[in-house]
């Protein structure tokens, strides 16, 4: 554990990557403490539209006179919210699907397998956009989207990862002293698979704040006045060239988390998969 | 080889018929009343049910599965509610378009991104190496659809280089239709000043479209030379004299392509997502931007074709990335 600790401080952007996470974490966090004009996420200051970036605003104003910092701050808190609803949602689908389909073996195996297939034929931002429209368009609907869209993702990581752990002796050992499969699945092959499962989780968490921001860009996310990134980026549209800063701080931030999430998951991918290690 | 297309040809089909299923499941199951939904909210209790024996809604489920796959095999998508016209006749207007798009964007991110990658494996931990990893990283985390707008503001707002959206100048007009894609239409045409106007019109989309592509496909390069780089070959190569040059960009490159390849098609689904979106910030008429405009009008028949489309080229581009790795590499081709 200590000699992976060490290594992994060695990792200078997977280091960078988790201090992006922890950061944005807390802003999430004391989001409404921290953010300069926190009434902002709600009312308008007609006579203040359109400031651009000083020390009044860092950020400038919107159209309606918010304060675009504020507003970016606050939006941290739906961003993240969305990542690890989502991501752990999925999880909880598509991780004990993928240990039945890694374990059972026959028509069990089968059925899962070809839905994943079935459900990963099409880029889930398609399947997403439908399925947030078809449902009621919101930040839950856009969630349950997201979720429904990417636990195959997980499917596929833990089915590998168990059909390689049930052929080894460890296992064998277990059902010979007649452990129950549940017992086996989730005592003993499920920790055994915790890495690649982590991996994916955190790369599917700035994944995940990607697709989400496109959803709220198109209009089947968050809804108006919500400080939603993608929202803001797509209601700024309107009053460009003039007001640059209304798109592009938004546009930053989520820049910013999303790299954080790939930076560790690289690194963290890096300290689990050893062939991929060996090549750095 | 040809064993190996017909069997993979095969297996299209219960993967279109699972395709199917599911599209059927995001329509009629989804909704709670699928015929309210269709009719919108401020129908009366009659209209709804009009709509409810029209579309057959009143049958049961498995006999409306059939009917919808008997429609679906004869070519009949529907009706689009808001472009009034057959969903199958919208997709073959807005196919080419985005095809044209990811095509050249695809184009694009290989051209870049392999030699990008081999440089950075053949300076191994050097300064380039460091810059191409943390651009490769970065260019994963830009939102597309920001990233597009910054373009327009920068080259067709503030530098005026670009055109800000549509896919070839209004006063010139589109090439005759010969293949679909405007870049060789207009060729074919020996219109060159068309050529010109569609090479600047899909500069921009196809920029934004590459950006994550790009980063994948170096990021690939890279790992697999690297990869390659260690093996006996390159070894021996370079004991018996061959010019470093040519075992880099001759031999380890072609080693290490077939990874980048799968990549390449794996792209594909990620560029016709990210397309919905970019494709609607340029006004490119795409089926990207079609989507788009299907779903926030809750068009069911065409958000259905859409799904249905877009499934069946991902099924395509996948068996025809399997055969380049067959003919790229022996070995595979043998497990065939």
């Amino acid at each position: 554990m200590k000699i992976v600790l060490a290594k992994f401080l060695r990792d200078l952007p997977a280091v960078l990557g988790l201090a992006i996470i922890v950061l944005g974490l807390l802003v999430a966090i004391f989001a409404t403490q921290l953010a300069p004009h926190p009434g902002d996420a709600f009312q308008s200051n007609l006579l203040q539209r359109f400031k651009p970036p000083s020390d009044a605003f860092l950020f400038g104003t919107d159209n309606l006179g918010r304060d675009i910092l504020s507003r970016v701050i606050l939006g941290t808190r739906s961003a993240f919210l969305i990542a690890v609803v989502v991501v752990l949602a999925a999880m909880l689908i598509g991780v004990p699907l993928g240990l039945a389909a890694g374990y059972l073996g026959g028509w069990r195996t089968e059925a899962i397998m070809r839905l994943t297939d079935i459900v990963l034929a099409v880029p889930q931002l398609i399947l997403a956009l439908a399925l947030a429209q078809l449902m009621k368009p919101g930040l839950w609907t856009a969630m349950l989207a997201l979720t429904l869209t990417y636990w195959p993702f997980f499917t596929r990581t833990v089915y590998a990862e168990t059909r390689r752990l049930k052929a080894s002796l460890f296992v064998e050992a277990l059902q010979g002293i007649g452990a129950s499969t549940w017992r086996i699945l989730f005592l003993h092959i499920l920790p055994n698979a915790a890495s690649p499962i982590i991996v994916r989780a955190t790369i599917g968490m700035g994944f995940t704040i990607l697709t989400a921001a496109v959803l709220g860009f198109l209009g089947v996310g968050a809804t108006p006045p919500d400080p939603d990134w993608g929202l803001a980026i797509a209601e700024s549209r309107k009053f460009l060239p003039e007001t640059w800063w209304f798109a592009m701080f938004p546009g930053l931030a989520i820049f910013v988390a999303v790299l954080g999430f790939n930076l560790l998951g690289d690194g963290l991918r890096d300290l689990v998969d050893p062939r991929l290690r060996r090549s750095r | 080889m040809i064993h190996f297309l017909v069997r993979r040809l095969l297996l299209v089909v219960p993967a279109l018929l699972g395709l199917m299923v599911l599209t059927f499941v995001l329509v009629r199951v989804v909704p709670a009343d699928p015929a309210a939904t269709l009719a919108g909210e401020n129908s009366s209790r009659q209209q709804i049910e009009e709509i409810r024996a029209k579309y057959g809604f009143d049958r049961p489920l498995y006999r409306q599965f059939v009917i919808y796959v008997g429609q679906v095999l004869s070519g009949d998508l529907g009706n689009s509610v808001f472009s009034n016209r057959p969903v199958s006749a919208d997709v073959r207007r807005t196919l080419p378009a985005t095809i044209e798009l990811t095509f050249v964007a695809l184009l694009l991110a290989t051209l870049i991104g392999i030699p990008l990658g081999t440089l950075a494996a053949v300076r191994h931990n050097g300064a380039l190496d460091h810059i191409v990893r943390i651009a490769t990283v970065g260019g994963l985390a830009v939102a597309s659809f920001w990233f597009a707008i910054m373009l327009q503001l920068f080259f067709s707002m503030e530098l005026e280089w670009l055109p800000l959206r549509g896919r070839i100048g209004v006063n010139i007009g589109a090439p005759a239709n010969v293949t679909g894609f405007f870049l060789i239409d207009s060729l074919v045409e020996g219109r060159l000043d068309r050529f010109a106007s569609a090479l600047r019109h899909i500069a921009l989309p196809a920029v934004t479209l590459a950006l994550p592509a790009l980063a994948t496909i170096a990021r690939f390069a890279r790992v697999g030379v690297l990869d390659t780089m260690q093996r006996d070959f390159v070894q021996y190569e370079t004991a018996i004299g061959y010019p470093h040059r040519r075992i880099v960009w001759v031999y380890v490159l072609r080693n290490s392509v077939i990874t980048v390849i799968t990549q390449i098609g794996l792209l594909f689904g990620a560029l016709i997502s990210s397309a919905v979106a970019v494709e609607a910030i340029f006004d490119w008429p795409g089926i990207g931007s079609y989507a788009v405009q299907a779903i926030l009008a809750a068009d069911y028949k065409a958000i259905l074709a859409v799904t249905l489309v877009v499934g069946v080229i991902y099924a395509l581009v996948n068996i025809a990335v399997d055969l380049v790795q067959g003919l790229l590499d022996p070995r595979v081709a043998a497990q065939l």
